[in-house]
């Protein structure tokens, strides 16, 4: 218990000082990536830890992306109450997609949740007076200032990203730590007993949708807040299929696989792209090697070889 | 006081009746054992009390209280417990996150005294999936009894155990009798005889017999369908 958290601080204060001491590239880079992260962290807590596989997660990011940026670009709002709204859209969302998606299972459920996401994609297109469609819109500079920091100076960013990715981060771990926790990892390991154990699976599996939507949701308002962009692109079948990736090769059900994964996978690209212009070939050829290899993601199989205390 | 009744509980598949009306009563401290032939209905009938099958017809009551259309976990809450005829433990789950499950807390000492039970409070912290098969079963019977439950229902506990952990299952349940109420359903005729104090013969969906192990032993019914002439 105490090693878990000493473990997750550590990490939080060697991704403060990093934040102080990358270079300008790497730090946006690694802004960015806290971000996605994050979204990668609320995924993970429905399909890692409760195995449910949704294919319509983007839809949660983008809720949240356009809950802050449709009332800061058309009600003026300021960031804090924005993020809030941001929070509440996904929320929402995510109750309504748990009560309708979760009446089926499998396949089935990957199937509305990328339905469900689709229709969201196609929504904000068709709103485009407002949302501006494919095209996005950009949240100008001067309305993302929080208390007199700045949020488009790139330590601020950083910082700010960090911190989100941080709450993030504790919560999962404070969830999976806690009997609620145990109990989703019951129902992804055999659903039946669970079940027969006196739990009520349903309620559980709504309480893991509506963490991971608004977990999400909170990823995309952090986004459109730090980068100051709201766009189509991250309501597309694209951005569901990432934080899938990013679970699947830092480590599904690992409270730290998703920073992996998205630090992996960024960098990979980034790095192959710098080598050959078939740099998708390079990162396409890692990936299908660590399933061969690591199947358990990168710290499923530090969890599995050394570390099985690892959350 | 009966701790279990059915009255007229019935389920049926497509055209067969599965379980067809069914009365029983189940006293409180009781060990009862449920015999017949595969496909009688067993397993059905035990779904059906659990909350694991809805019932086509009929109803249930448990602790004087109506629970026909109560969802299975709350059945479980309300102080039943039972193991499956198929193990059906966390195999990729350590010993002690299997009990503490079962015992809807993260209390590591009770946990510890769960698989004490059953001798396996050496292994908490291995992997349940790791164990012998015989081992598996003797953890989710640990799993079914931590839960401290009034109705303790066991699918056929000592299916593919060996001699010698069927003894250990035996003194198991004798130390669990007259502190819960237990309802077995078995094949094994030997653990019937030396554990159960009244048994029902469940023959194509019907009671076919109940009674003391004697009776059952000696009724011309049940030895034509069941135990044979032999």
């Amino acid at each position: 218990m105490i090693r878990d958290l000493g473990l997750h601080l550590a990490l939080i204060a060697v991704l403060f000082v990093l934040g102080l001491t990358l270079p300008d590239y790497h730090q946006g880079n690694m802004a960015r990536i806290l971000v996605l992260a994050t979204y990668a962290v609320g995924y993970n807590v429905l399909f890692g830890y409760t195995g449910l596989l949704s294919l319509g997660h983007a839809m949660f990011f983008a809720a949240g992306m356009y809950g802050l940026g449709l009332v800061m670009q058309h009600g003026g709002w300021s960031p804090v109450p924005a993020f809030i709204a941001g929070l509440v859209s996904a929320a929402l969302l995510s109750v309504i997609v748990a009560v309708l998606a979760l009446r089926t299972v499998g396949v089935a459920f990957m199937i509305v949740t990328l339905m469900f996401s689709q229709s969201a994609f196609l929504t904000i297109l068709y709103f485009g007076t407002w949302t501006r469609g494919d095209e996005g819109f950009v949240i100008p500079q001067a309305a993302r200032q929080v208390a007199g920091l700045d949020l488009t100076d790139p330590v601020t960013r950083y910082m700010a990203a960090l911190a989100l990715f941080s709450v993030a981060l504790l919560l999962v771990l404070w969830l999976v730590r806690r009997q609620e926790g145990a109990v989703l990892i019951g129902i992804r390991e055999n659903e039946e007993r669970t079940r027969m154990l006196g739990y009520n699976v349903l309620s559980h599996k709504i309480l893991a949708v509506v963490m991971s939507g608004t977990l999400s949701g909170a990823a995309g308002a952090g986004y459109a807040l730090l980068f100051g962009y709201v766009g189509a692109t991250f309501a597309s079948v694209q951005y569901s299929i990432f934080p899938l990736l990013w679970v699947l090769l830092g480590g599904a059900g690992t409270t730290i696989g998703p920073l992996v994964g998205a630090v992996f996978m960024f960098y990979l690209i980034d790095y192959s792209s710098g080598l050959t212009n078939a740099y998708m070939l390079i990162a396409g050829v890692v990936l299908v090697l660590l399933t061969l290899f690591a199947r358990a993601g990168i710290m499923g199989e530090v969890r599995k070889r050394w570390a099985p205390w690892l959350p | 006081m009966s701790l279990l009744r059915t009255e007229g509980l019935t389920r049926i598949y497509g055209g067969l009746k599965a379980v067809d009306e069914v009365d029983f009563t189940l006293p409180e401290g009781e060990v009862h054992a449920l015999i017949g032939p595969n496909g009688a209905g067993k397993s059905t009938f035990v779904g059906m009390v659990s909350g694991r099958i809805e019932a086509s017809a009929g109803r249930v009551w448990f602790d004087g209280r109506e629970i026909t259309h109560l969802p299975a976990h709350k059945r479980i809450r309300a102080g039943m417990a039972y193991t499956f005829q198929i193990t059906a433990i966390y195999a990729k789950l350590s010993l002690f996150d299997n009990v503490a499950l079962a015992l809807r807390n993260r209390d590591r000492a009770a946990a510890q005294e769960a698989l004490d039970h059953v001798g396996l409070a050496e292994r908490g912290d291995q992997l349940a999936g790791y164990l012998s098969y015989g081992h598996q079963r003797l953890l989710e019977i640990a799993m079914g009894v931590a839960q401290r439950p009034r109705l303790l229902i066991l699918d056929e506990p000592t299916q593919g155990l060996a001699e010698s952990e069927i003894a250990e299952f035996n003194a198991l349940i004798k130390r669990l009798a007259g502190e819960t109420t237990i309802l077995l359903i078995e094949h094994n005729m030997d653990v019937v005889r030396a554990l159960a104090e009244r048994i029902t013969v469940l023959d194509a969906g019907r009671v076919l017999a109940r009674g003391t192990p004697e009776d059952i032993h000696a009724d011309p019914a049940v030895q034509a369908a069941y135990l044979g002439t032999g």
